[in-house]
């Protein structure tokens, strides 16, 4: 088992065995350019659906630029281009017939700040579901609103001032606001760019609990640069370096157990 | 140690502290086991009488190595090797300090076997005894070095310690048989014998802790030596 998640250099290039859980989404040789510079080589790697899998690194190790690969938000930069194939259940994601609208709804995204948009709590929630078509009248929306913020752990919090701004809110309620606007359009899939790297430690305690209860629901990729946060909320942990997937395996195994030098060197606080 | 050093220096030199402790309780360990053997032999209570009082280093050492590893886990949060060090330390700590006991043990029948004529199998007990602070040191040392394979090598002693105790065992019996004023200076000897016995497999436990602490997995059920002094 142990030896089967290691990613070394001759293996790099193959996909990884399967997670225990089913997969939800699968890179093969993934690549990635900013201009001329290589930013993510050859990383193969498979999200499982029930998982959450963690990225760690260090600084510049291309963890997000690869989450980001993840529902081509790097189509967004001019200059990057990305090589190798993402599938969602099966389905190539840089396919033609892709449409990018959809894929981003169906593979959400969490911001490192909270970014609620300038509008009403309740709006900032019922504003995907309406341009995605997901309520056909008011009654439907405002179910969308009250679940989403309910799963998001916000709801109790807000029920009595949905009309305020969402920019009110604490960071850290904010940051619930964003994941329940992400889960609001149903995705598949939640990606979590250190979603709490900008709270407090209560409120990031609150994020990781949701993140646990969100397990099962939504498969979900937290990039985080806070190791004991991947240790906590992660069952699969990825580490990165210059670009390359180095080590990819059970989060108690990684953390207790690094097969590879680099991730031992990163984790126990010996790099650099 | 490892190749390269923390990021954060404090927490190398913790971890050195510690390793350090463990090393202090290991030299009293053995230190403990051949002056103990050393007064039974020569009969001689004030030295025994010394290792009863150094017991309570051990005991002081235990202790700080329980408050340091805690202090670690707490302040540094080790990950990888780093934390299997320092659950390792915890659990060594604990064990060397029962080797202390069985020696202090051995040391306080010194007066009790002080008058009693001299069994021949005293002259078996400190060549066990020497094999058992051998193992003690040299498990020590492989959790210093952080060195696996010395560990290995401890655990494969353990075999000799147990076959001098079961020929010790036997021997003592027949005295007992021969003779019933034997029985009481034998019995001593014989918990000694098994005393000594104890302090192998606890330093077979230490170095099957440093086994794991370097190498991140666990040491092969280890065939035991026989015990032929129960049943059959």
């Amino acid at each position: 088992m142990a030896d089967d998640m290691i990613l070394s250099e001759a293996v790099r290039h193959e996909r990884p065995d399967p997670v225990e859980t089913e997969r939800k989404m699968s890179a093969v040789g993934v690549s990635v350019w900013y201009g001329e510079k290589k930013a993510i080589d050859q990383v193969s790697i498979d999200v499982g659906r029930e998982n959450v899998t963690a990225f760690i690194g260090p600084s510049g190790c291309g963890k997000s630029t690869f989450l980001r690969t993840l529902n081509r938000m790097n189509d967004t930069i001019p200059n990057a281009r990305v090589a190798g194939r993402i599938e969602l259940d099966g389905e190539d994601i840089y396919g033609p017939d892709m449409d990018v609208v959809q894929l981003r709804a169906r593979v959400g995204m969490v911001f490192q700040k909270p970014n609620p948009f300038p509008k009403s709590i309740y709006e900032n929630v019922a504003y995907g579901p309406r341009i995605h078509g997901l309520a056909a009248a008011r009654a439907d929306l405002d179910e969308i609103v009250e679940r989403s913020l309910q799963r998001a752990g916000l709801w109790e919090e807000v029920r009595d001032r949905l009309q305020e701004s969402g920019t009110a809110l604490s960071g850290g309620q904010q940051q619930r606001l964003c994941i329940a606007r992400a889960i609001a359009v149903d995705p598949e899939v939640i990606l979590m760019d250190e979603p709490c790297s900008a709270l407090d430690p209560i409120a990031t305690a609150k994020i990781e609990e949701l993140i646990h209860e969100l397990r099962g629901r939504y498969a979900i990729v937290i990039v985080t640069h806070n190791m004991q946060q991947a240790a906590r909320v992660s069952q699969r942990t990825a580490f990165f370096h210059l670009g390359e997937l180095i080590e990819y395996g059970e989060t108690s195994e990684i953390f207790t157990n690094p097969k590879v030098e680099r991730t031992k060197d990163y984790i126990t606080g010996r790099y650099g | 140690m490892a190749t390269t050093g923390h990021t954060l220096k404090a927490f190398d030199e913790d971890l050195e502290q510690l390793r350090a402790s463990i090393a202090e309780m290991g030299g009293l360990a053995e230190a403990a086991i051949s002056n103990s053997m050393r007064a039974l032999v020569e009969r001689d209570a004030g030295t025994a009488q010394t290792v009863v009082e150094d017991d309570k280093k051990l005991d002081a050492l235990e202790a700080e190595v329980e408050t340091r590893a805690v202090q670690i886990i707490a302040l540094r949060a080790p990950m990888a090797d780093d934390l299997r060090d320092v659950v390792a330390a915890l659990k060594i700590a604990g064990l060397v300090e029962r080797m202390g006991d069985y020696a202090k043990n051995i040391a306080k029948r010194v007066p009790a076997i002080e008058q009693s004529p001299n069994l021949r199998p005293l002259s078996l007990l400190p060549e066990m005894a020497r094999i058992v602070a051998d193992m003690v040191r040299m498990a020590l040392d492989a959790f210093v070095a952080r060195d696996p394979v010395a560990a290995g090598q401890v655990c494969a002693r353990d075999r000799a310690v147990d076959d001098f105790y079961n020929s010790i065992f036997r021997t003592l019996l027949t005295f007992m048989m021969e003779d019933p004023q034997n029985i009481t200076p034998a019995t001593h000897l014989l918990f000694v014998a098994k005393n000594l016995e104890r302090i192998g497999d606890h330093a077979t436990n230490v170095a099957e802790m440093v086994y794991f602490a370097a190498s991140g997995s666990r040491l092969g059920e280890r065939e035991k030596g026989a015990d032929t002094t129960v049943g059959g």
